[in-house]
């Protein structure tokens, strides 16, 4: 099993990865904890899995992508 | 129907006219109506001299294709332009062009204002500003001002 695991912007230098690969994960927000060695989680970090905005508590699968990054301010 | 990501600086104006001679919209359209976001040179009382605009690429793309799609499921339109920038970007540079092209101008105008307010809120782009006290990562948008 493979997953995928990017980090943006800010949450990108917090946890001073910006992308990492992990064997294993049920959901998102067990890929969290895995990738960044269970660091605190910013109240308002932003999930996507596969480039759709999901839940810290959606299920994830092998060779999924997930991406976590704080609120977005494009425009 | 076009999305640009830019690296570099770009001429809305331009596009508009750019756009507009080389699409199909031939002489049906009767209203056009843009919105164009610039870098202000202060934020939250500071003076910002610089910014940098991250992204998500394959995020960023799919979502700007699926409200471009919303957009048109919603109103009556012609076209659609979206161009948005990424990278360093100086005070009164662009950020962001939205311009929409329709027979008649509410469907444009009411396409342009929520196709700006959805982008805001879902486009996975980041903004970290220089100040005189060193780089800041803008922690949310106006919302709605």
């Amino acid at each position: 099993m493979s997953i995928q695991v990017k980090f943006f912007a800010s949450l990108r230098e917090t946890i001073g990865v910006a992308d990492t690969t992990i064997s294993h994960a049920d959901s998102a927000g067990q890929a969290w904890d895995i990738a960044t060695n269970k660091a605190e989680r910013p109240v308002n970090v932003l999930v996507a899995i596969n480039l759709e905005y999901a839940h810290f508590t959606s299920a994830v699968q092998d060779g999924d992508e997930v991406a976590f990054f704080p609120p977005v301010t494009g425009g | 129907m076009s999305i640009y990501i830019e690296q570099q600086a770009f001429d809305p104006w331009q596009a508009i006219i750019d756009h507009q001679q080389q699409s199909d919209l031939n002489k049906q359209f009767g209203a056009t109506a843009t919105f164009i976001g610039s870098m202000r040179d202060f934020n939250e009382d500071a003076d910002v001299s610089q910014m940098v605009l991250e992204h998500y690429p394959a995020m960023t793309e799919r979502y700007l294709n699926q409200l471009e799609q919303q957009a048109r499921e919603r109103w009556d339109l012609l076209d659609i332009l979206i161009i948005h920038r990424v990278g360093d970007i100086k005070p009164a540079d662009p950020i962001v062009l939205i311009a929409c092209w329709s027979a008649h101008r509410r469907a444009s105008l009411d396409a342009c204002s929520w196709l700006i307010e959805a982008l805001k809120h879902q486009a996975p782009f980041w903004k970290k500003e220089t100040r005189q006290d060193g780089e800041h990562w803008v922690e949310s948008n106006t919302d709605g001002l």
